[in-house]
């Protein structure tokens, strides 16, 4: 037995050059042979590429979809975003659940089967959704749920749960999934078609200082969200001191709500890796990466594909297009269940074989990045335009959008609406334009870039999307009045919660206890000091903490305390007799009338 | 080769480029409380209390390297309340019971508390179970007062090169783990460094816990920052 695991494991890490770097790549294919990454397996692997076991169990328990016990063959992960609960969640988790005789997080007794959660999958305009192993199961209900248990106690088989298959490369065979685009508005920039290199002949007949000043006088953001010039950043790291220059895309759409990057992914593959390719030529790198997060793992062998084909045509590989020097090629790394890692330098850790937790700046990727070197990480929308602007030009790009932000933004609008999907629209349109496209119902809030942004009320929807006035890096969700918004960023609270490294410590313990005190005014036992406290504990932890993640994660509340503050005022009360309001005497007494067989007779 | 002036709390200060605002800060006899920071380390920025505001935002000053005209504000009303916040939350997180823990007057997370002027955190305590590792037949591991600094784990890494410790799961879950079993099962001997890296009393040496009995500790008689530790020479 022992002899038979470290073959295994021995073969997977020579598969990766016994490479103390590929550590992700390692644990995840173990994962995947073995359904988990044991202590024995964690010792096979440090012995292999020279590390230590408590170093490879740093970086399996790191990942949620690692694991170091053995988890069921055939894994349930129903997503509970928050699109996900509003469209019925807790119905299927529960009917799921009651089918398979085993509460959330367990597994069978025949080791057959697990059933958990997970947050945001990336199909939030088909929610409810699960991930069944690698397969996506789109539109649940109940009884689609129980079905699906079913059919799984017959075969263990998640590829025969797919009945159907999805509109445009959905339907192809490396994809084949039950997935759908809803592509609702295509625009000029990602939709209009692409003939494969295109961008890349009128970019090997210019300078690599001319390609930047291109995308300079594009005047492209990035597109993940905090819109940093993308001209700038790969000018950064063109000048930036290094033996090589890296050249990595953001495939890690983890931002609940956003499902933008899936769609890009899925119909334009070939224009985002183009536009890695135009990056690697102006950076001087010959090697790029893509992160594809782990929930997007049955649209890898699709990807792998994609630029086995591109090698083919002699746009990836050395001396691209005929041009001597030109050398650049793609590999894909997957993530394995982690928000964080979209984070750019958790993003960058994860790569190099580490926990995914981000790295202190300065220095900055630009500087030293991947394995110390230069590196530019950006959005798989912003490789997309970067193609398009070689192939049609700065100016055709910046005649679009609004006057400070220009061009298009991919958006992915979902929640309580008739038409969720994805939307490429010119930057500068109104919020109340995208509840009408999207036909809204009766729209009372909208979280404009998901949970790290803020959410807006009614009286800013005449407000526009750009990066001067409602930023988002796509996620649009939709909330109609009858919404709780305190149920909402308490809800976004525990996915922080969940989703912070643990690094720092005002993400790590100030998010715990901000929850704590939004639960006891959500639950009404709430005091007027409440809110200020809140406030003040939400302050320290953004100001604070190391990361976007926890500068971000108290947002939900503060904007809800911003922007509906009677929500709040309305839910605490002054405590009668100064007694503490969270103090429940019933509860307090009850282990006491437990051992003494009787009631109280007070309480 | 003093050739960076900036102002700390209106007062110039001179350093080497490319020094962190904590270490310019110490060679011109400013104290900044801190953590996770410890000599001879690379910066882990973890604990956030040497927190400061740099030209208008919140930096960690372990991480931060400083550039000329930098203004940085080291001991202002806001930063006092953000480092107050942070020692609360650290006393919160884990299981401290000063009054009977044999590093008291050792202890650096006590010291900043008394500097602070905190007698009881404002903050609920989360009253975590956590275990405690005596294995090992010198050195012991009490998890109730791990703060998650990350000094033992960097300095079995990088001055002991033996890697014994590290951390383990994310989030409120995170962990200090070890290279075995438990402690007595890695290659931890008592005269490594790490033994006398932990700020607070969760490594500590067996046998030797009161050799100098409280009341003559170096934080018994002045606050921390006193002269009477820095960090980047530690005891």
């Amino acid at each position: 037995m022992h002899q038979a695991l470290v073959t295994v494991v021995e073969d997977i890490c020579g598969r990766y050059g016994f490479d103390r770097t590929r550590m992700t790549d390692i644990v995840i294919a173990v994962q995947q042979r073995l359904g988990c990454v044991s202590t024995e397996a964690m010792e096979i692997i440090a012995s292999k590429v020279n590390s230590h076991r408590v170093e490879v169990e740093s970086v399996v328990t790191f990942y949620a979809f690692l694991s170091v016990k053995p988890r069921g063959r055939v894994i349930i992960r129903l997503c509970k975003d928050i699109v996900d609960w509003m469209k019925g969640y807790d119905e299927v988790a529960d009917a799921m659940a009651k089918e398979l005789g085993v509460t959330m997080g367990e597994t069978t007794a025949d080791g057959g089967i697990t059933l958990t959660s997970t947050p945001c999958i990336g199909m939030s305009d088909q929610a409810p959704a699960a991930l069944v192993n690698d397969v996506v199961v789109p539109n649940l209900t109940p009884e689609r749920g129980r079905q699906v248990i079913r059919d799984l106690r017959r075969h263990l088989d998640p590829a025969q749960l797919i009945t159907m298959v999805g509109d445009g490369n959905n339907a192809h065979p490396l994809v084949h999934s039950m997935v759908r685009n809803n592509i609702r508005r295509r625009g000029p920039v990602h939709f209009d078609g692409f003939e494969s290199g295109c961008a890349l002949e009128r970019t090997i007949d210019q300078t690599p200082e001319n390609v930047i000043a291109t995308i300079r006088a594009s005047r492209l953001r990035g597109r993940g969200g905090a819109g940093f010039a993308t001209g700038q950043k790969w000018e950064f790291a063109r000048n930036a001191s290094g033996e090589r220059r890296y050249v990595l895309c953001n495939a890690d759409e983890g931002e609940p709500g956003t499902f933008k990057d899936r769609v890009l992914l899925t119909e334009c593959p070939d224009q985002v890796f183009e536009g890695m390719t135009v990056a690697g030529y102006a950076l001087g790198s010959d090697s790029g990466i893509v992160y594809l997060r782990g929930e997007y793992a049955y649209l890898r062998a699709f990807l792998e594909n994609v630029l086995e084909t591109r090698r083919r045509q002699g746009l990836l590989g050395k001396a691209i297009l005929g041009k001597p020097g030109f050398d650049f090629d793609i590999r894909i790394q997957m993530g394995a269940g982690a928000y964080v890692c979209g984070e750019e330098t958790a993003l960058i850790s994860s790569c190099e074989g580490l926990r995914g937790d981000p790295k202190n700046r300065p220095p900055f990727p630009a500087q030293k990045g991947y394995m110390g070197c230069p590196t530019i990480v950006n959005n798989v929308e912003t490789f997309s335009a970067a193609a398009r602007i070689m192939e049609r030009g700065a100016n055709w790009f910046a005649e679009m959008g609004s006057e400070r932000t220009t061009g298009t933004k991919v958006l992915s609008i979902c929640g309580d609406c008739r038409k969720p999907g994805v939307y490429e629209v010119p930057f500068g349109i109104t919020a109340r334009e995208l509840l009408d496209m999207a036909d809204a119902d009766n729209p009372g809030a909208m979280l404009i870039g998901g949970p790290c942004r803020q959410m807006i009320g009614p009286e800013r929807f005449g407000g526009q999307i750009c990066y001067d006035d409602l930023a988002t890096g796509g996620a649009i969700l939709i909330f109609n009045r009858a919404r709780n918004k305190l149920e909402i960023a308490e809800h976004y609270l525990d996915f922080f919660i969940e989703e912070s490294c643990g690094h720092c410590t005002p993400c790590r313990v100030g998010l715990v206890l901000l929850k704590e005190v939004v639960h006891k005014v959500v639950s009404g036992a709430g005091e007027p000091s409440d809110l200020d406290y809140m406030r003040r504990l939400a302050n320290v932890i953004s100001q604070t903490s190391r990361c976007g993640l926890g500068q971000a994660a108290p947002n939900p509340v503060l904007g809800a305390l911003q922007n509906f503050h009677t929500l709040y005022a309305d839910m605490v009360s002054d405590r009668k007799l100064g007694l503490l309001s969270t103090f429940d005497l019933s509860k307090a007494v009850a282990d006491a009338e437990l051992r003494v067989g009787r009631m109280s007779q007070y309480v | 080769m003093s050739n960076v002036t900036f102002t700390i709390d209106g007062r110039e200060v001179s350093g080497r480029a490319g020094q962190t605002i904590l270490k310019a800060a110490e060679a011109s006899g400013i104290y900044i409380p801190r953590l996770c920071a410890y000599k001879n380390l690379v910066p882990h920025g973890s604990c956030r209390v040497c927190s400061v505001r740099v030209n208008g935002r919140i930096q960690a000053a372990c991480v931060q390297t400083i550039s000329d005209g930098m203004v940085v504000e080291n001991d202002s009303a806001e930063i006092r309340e953000f480092r107050t916040a942070i020692l609360d939350m650290l006393f919160v997180e884990g299981n401290h019971y000063c009054m009977f823990c044999e590093k008291s007057g050792l202890c650096e997370l006590q010291a900043l508390a008394y500097r602070f002027g905190i007698t009881a955190p404002q903050y609920p305590f989360l009253n975590p179970d956590r275990p405690v590792d005596l294995s090992h037949p010198d050195v012991y591991l009490d998890h109730n007062r791990c703060i998650l600094c990350g000094r033992c784990v960097r300095v079995s890494q990088e001055l002991d090169h033996k890697n014994v410790f590290q951390f383990v799961d994310r989030g409120y879950r995170k962990r200090l783990q070890v290279n075995g079993e438990a402690l007595a099962a890695t290659r931890l001997a008592v005269t490594d460094e790490v033994t006398a890296s932990c700020p607070t009393g969760a490594l500590m040496r067996k046998r030797v816990g009161y050799a100098v009995p409280i009341g003559q500790r170096p934080f018994d008689a002045q606050p921390i920052g006193a002269g009477n530790l820095q960090t980047e020479d530690s005891p």
